[in-house]
């Protein structure tokens, strides 16, 4: 490796063979991106001579990471095209982009007048004005606020109980699962808990990749440094770190050391999906699932962009095709479209369609009962596009487990 | 045999020197015909660092050259800024060179001789050295800052070819200079052949100037005179992306590998030094002993050279010569040798402009210029430093990209640091002429049309020299086809397409083989699987 960071993150191993842009979904529908190729290694070099070659369309990256799963040269193209961003971009974000990429400070608000703020949020009069003038596209419904947090929920009904498990995990449950959806928490703790781990939560930040995305790179860095302090702290205990989002898991392991430069090489074998963390955990014996009788589910798995970066689909897949009545088919690989905040911005609606249009209509063709995935912007996307319901792992689990049992099989 | 004596000058020789001359001259009124073999910068113009030298490296030693050196940079900073980076430059000072009797001391004595020669030189403390260039090796234990920068020779030659010709003068590459035309000890003009019809011509004037480089030494004996030349070749090695950007170079004695230069999208180390026969000069390779002596010297300068792609290696021969008054012919000028033959060897009508170096082509150019106008009667003043060179009126590539419409594409933005103002002259038309050819270094169809239209490009060697297509990572592995086909219809013949790109890739081959290993190695395995050609090179050879 280089001894400075002048040519990190590998990009001058770049053959320009050009696989990266036969996977990038950007490249394939919108003209005014250049692709992996052009806007990583090659703008790279040219960057390093001169700013002046920062060219403003690498703005139409979603950072899906195709690119680096493809590479044959290990090149991180997506990261050096948002660096290439935190570098030379603009400077201030716009108002929209730190609203939506500010889901930790917005969630709080929000929450505080859900009813209120879900209703109007769906009403066209008031997507038409967000569209106008903040250029949020009015086609999106953005993700309901739940009037209690997932944190809220946990203090007053779980936190108590936690301390009788003989094994302990720290829970990482992301922005999502506080704010949006605290169902997807309560799923995970009931799992946990049957499994015989206490659930422990930590004082986290967002993981912040939305603030990454969008510029906001000294307020991600803050709340990465505290989160790895928590990390920190929770192994120091014996504790791992298990995580529901893919994305966000993807930023404490990936994102934090190459874009943030914020070291997590202490805490980072710690860290891992529930998915991967159970599907381990039951293969190895250390626990014992017991299934529900009767289950029946027929399911198609769509794999999200940055799981299959970390490698870690596999686990998922294994974990279900492990439900007896659950008949798993795996998606063709394809991008969403969603990508985060991406989608939500009006310049990108028309592509972000475009993108995921291969996916809609491979889950039109499959019509499963529901979508198994572990992202929850994916999730969004999908819902929206094709109406097909989509379930996080680990609520599948909480629903095909006879809990009560397992927690029997496992004290 | 057709003959034609049209011409008050022939300029033997297509380099830098030779196309300053013809400028100067064309610019003095003078009815000139310059013949290259080749291309033009096909020899040590386009074979040595891009250093756009201060002057500091001769300060101590040389004086004279320290002056020349540093009044040069500063007219070329003015004519050529479309050509010239002001990168800045760094003398480090490093724990090994104070151990050999190179330490502070003799930093202190660095900066006073150039201040002496004016040369601008101030020392910063290590901290404020690694400051300006990350990349600088940190145990350095002093730095001088000095007025160093890059200058792309390719470009500056082109420039001053251009300039010839618009001033009226006639470019002849491809020209082969077979002989003297003369009569007793008078040299009244040149035979040539072209080197691709073969046909053979004649071409007169009353003086010819030898400005041949090294192989001016061949030119001079065909007239009956010696000229003591000592080809001195120098290997250098361009890495696959800038490291640094600012220069460094080492402040002690000059040796092999001490300069580190910044040049367009590349860094480049050299340079060796080493007598070669004569006969060598038309081929020179890169040893791996040379490899390795610059990787040695360059990762003192910066230690991240160590794990940096290699893209290609180069070496260059330069024109020593001996100085007259010695007749051991041991003592070597580094200074311009400017000849006349009729004073020197009893030939009249004949000059040799010759030693010298890159940066004080336009001060050679000038010596040579008068040598021609004091033979010929002209009393025209020279006034080639005060103007501008074509395409450095405004050569800052920020202000050349705001003429565009709209924002600028990577593919103008790269033209405009290329062709500096004269990008107007190239036309983005349609799409096709926007899409660009090599991606590498952004270059667009709508610019290799102009340089084969403007710029007199026969070959892929040649586009590449103007427009460095084909220059960058994949050393027009993913390109050259494009290329090839654009050049082959300007050229008017498709059917050359395929012989255009292969005996580019042949040249690009030679280059990587010298650091064939690693990501460079995998860049020519690819090459060679994407052309399905034969492996002209062993792995042990390597």
């Amino acid at each position: 490796m280089q001894e400075t960071n002048i040519s990190a993150k590998n990009f001058e191993q770049c053959q320009k063979c050009s696989i990266c842009e036969t996977v990038c979904p950007v490249m394939a529908n919108n003209p005014a991106y250049g692709g992996p190729k052009r806007s990583g290694p090659d703008g790279e070099r040219y960057r390093l001579k001169n700013g002046i070659f920062f060219d403003d369309s690498l703005k139409y990256c979603l950072n899906c990471k195709r690119c680096e799963v493809a590479c044959p040269s290990g090149v991180r193209i997506a990261d050096l095209i948002q660096q290439a961003r935190i570098d030379y971009g603009r400077k201030a974000p716009k108002l929209r982009d730190m609203m939506l990429a500010s889901t930790d400070q917005m969630g709080p608000v929000a929450g505080a007048f859900a009813p209120l703020v879900n209703f109007s949020l769906g009403l066209s009069p008031v997507k038409g004005l967000m569209d106008l003038t903040l250029g949020i596209d009015k086609h999106r419904t953005l993700p309901k606020y739940s009037s209690e947090t997932f944190v809220h929920w946990f203090k007053k009904n779980a936190a108590a109980k936690q301390d009788a498990f003989r094994k302990h995990i720290s829970y990482f449950h992301g922005c999502y699962a506080n704010f949006n959806y605290p169902q997807l928490g309560k799923d995970f703790v009931a799992v946990l808990n049957a499994f015989g781990y206490g659930v422990h939560l930590i004082d986290e930040r967002c993981c912040g990749v939305a603030k990454i995305a969008n510029g906001m790179i000294p307020a991600a860095t803050r709340d990465a440094r505290t989160n790895i302090a928590e990390f920190e702290k929770a192994v120091s205990q014996g504790r791992d770190i298990v995580t529901v989002s893919t994305t966000c898991t993807m930023t404490l392991l990936e994102e934090y050391p190459e874009l943030l430069k914020v070291d997590n090489s202490k805490v980072k074998d710690h860290i891992s999906l529930v998915e991967q963390f159970l599907y381990k955990a039951i293969a190895s014996g250390e626990v014992k699932p017991v299934w529900k009788e009767g289950y029946k589910a027929r399911a198609a798995y769509h794999c999200p962009c940055h799981q299959e970066r970390l490698g870690l689909g596999i686990f998922t897949t294994e974990l279900l095709k492990m439900i007896p009545g659950m008949e798993l088919t795996e998606l063709e690989s394809n991008c969403c479209g969603i990508a985060g905040t991406y989608g939500f911005k009006k310049e990108n609606y028309k592509y972000s369609q475009m993108i995921g249009k291969p996916l809609f209509d491979d889950i039109a063709a499959q019509a499963p009962e529901f979508v198994a995935c572990e992202c929850e912007t994916c999730k969004w996307q999908i819902e929206m596009s094709t109406g097909v319901p989509v379930k996080n792992p680990v609520s599948i689990l909480a629903e095909a487990l006879d809990l009560e049992a397992t927690a029997a099989a496992n004290r | 045999m057709p003959v034609k004596n049209e011409f008050d000058v022939i300029i033997i020789g297509g380099g830098i020197t030779g196309a300053g001359t013809a400028r100067d001259c064309a610019m003095r009124g003078l009815k000139v015909l310059l013949i290259e073999r080749h291309d033009i910068a096909t020899g040590a113009t386009g074979r040595n660092h891009g250093l756009l030298h201060s002057g500091a490296r001769y300060a101590v030693k040389d004086s004279e050259s320290a002056e020349e050196c540093i009044r040069e940079n500063k007219i070329l900073r003015s004519i050529a800024a479309n050509c010239v980076e002001d990168t800045g430059g760094l003398f480090i000072t490093l724990p090994e060179d104070a151990d050999a009797g190179f330490g502070l001391d003799y930093q202190q004595k660095f900066i006073e001789a150039c201040t002496k020669a004016g040369i601008d030189a101030h020392a910063i403390s290590p901290a404020e050295a690694i400051a300006m260039e990350p990349s600088v090796n940190p145990t350095l234990i002093g730095a001088v800052v000095v007025p160093d920068g890059s200058v792309d020779p390719f470009r500056l030659c082109a420039a001053n070819v251009t300039d010839a010709a618009m001033h009226g003068a006639k470019i002849l590459p491809y020209t082969e200079f077979l002989d003297f035309v003369r009569e007793g000890d008078t040299i009244l003009g040149v035979r040539v052949r072209d080197a691709r019809s073969g046909q053979e011509s004649e071409y007169r004037a009353p003086v010819t100037v030898n400005a041949a480089g090294i192989w001016g030494h061949g030119v001079a004996e065909k007239a009956g005179v010696h000229i003591g030349m000592y080809p001195a070749k120098g290997a250098l090695l361009v890495f696959g992306h800038r490291v640094n950007n600012v220069v460094i170079n080492r402040c002690r004695k000059s040796a092999d590998g001490d300069i580190l230069v910044p040049g367009d999208s590349v860094t480049v180390i050299g340079t060796t030094s080493t007598k070669v026969p004569f006969e060598e000069c038309d081929h020179m390779e890169v040893t791996p002993d040379e490899v390795r002596l610059l990787l040695r010297e360059g990762c003192a300068l910066c230690p991240a050279l160590a794990s940096t792609r290699i893209l290609r290696a180069y070496a260059g021969v330069r024109p020593l010569v001996a100085d007259d008054s010695d007749p051991t012919g041991r003592s070597i000028s580094r200074g311009i040798v400017c000849l006349d033959h009729e004073t020197r060897d009893g030939i009249k009508g004949f000059v040799s402009i010759t030693g010298g170096k890159l940066m004080t082509y336009r001060l050679m150019a000038e010596l040579a210029t008068d040598a021609v106008c004091r033979k010929l009667g002209v009393t025209q003043a020279c006034t080639t430093a005060e103007t501008p060179l074509p395409g450095s009126a405004d050569g800052r590539i920020e202000s050349v990209s705001k003429r565009f419409e709209g924002k600028p594409s990577a593919g103008q933005k790269g033209a405009a640091g290329r062709q500096g103002d004269l990008v107007g002259k190239i036309h983005f038309n349609t799409e096709a002429d926007r899409q660009l050819v090599c991606e590498c270094e952004n270059v667009t169809l709508a610019e290799i049309k102009y340089a084969v239209a403007e710029l007199g490009v026969r070959s892929l060697g040649d586009l590449r020299r103007r427009t460095r297509v084909g220059m960058g990572t994949c050393q027009g592995t993913l390109c050259i086809r494009k290329a090839a086909k654009a050049l082959a219809e300007a050229l008017g013949d498709p059917s050359l397409a395929p012989k255009l790109a292969a005996d580019y890739l042949d040249e690009r081959w030679k280059g990587m083989r010298a650091v064939g290993w690693g990501a460079t190695l995998r860049e020519m395995e690819f090459m060679q699987r994407v052309y399905k050609f034969e492996k002209p090179y062993s792995y042990d050879e390597v």
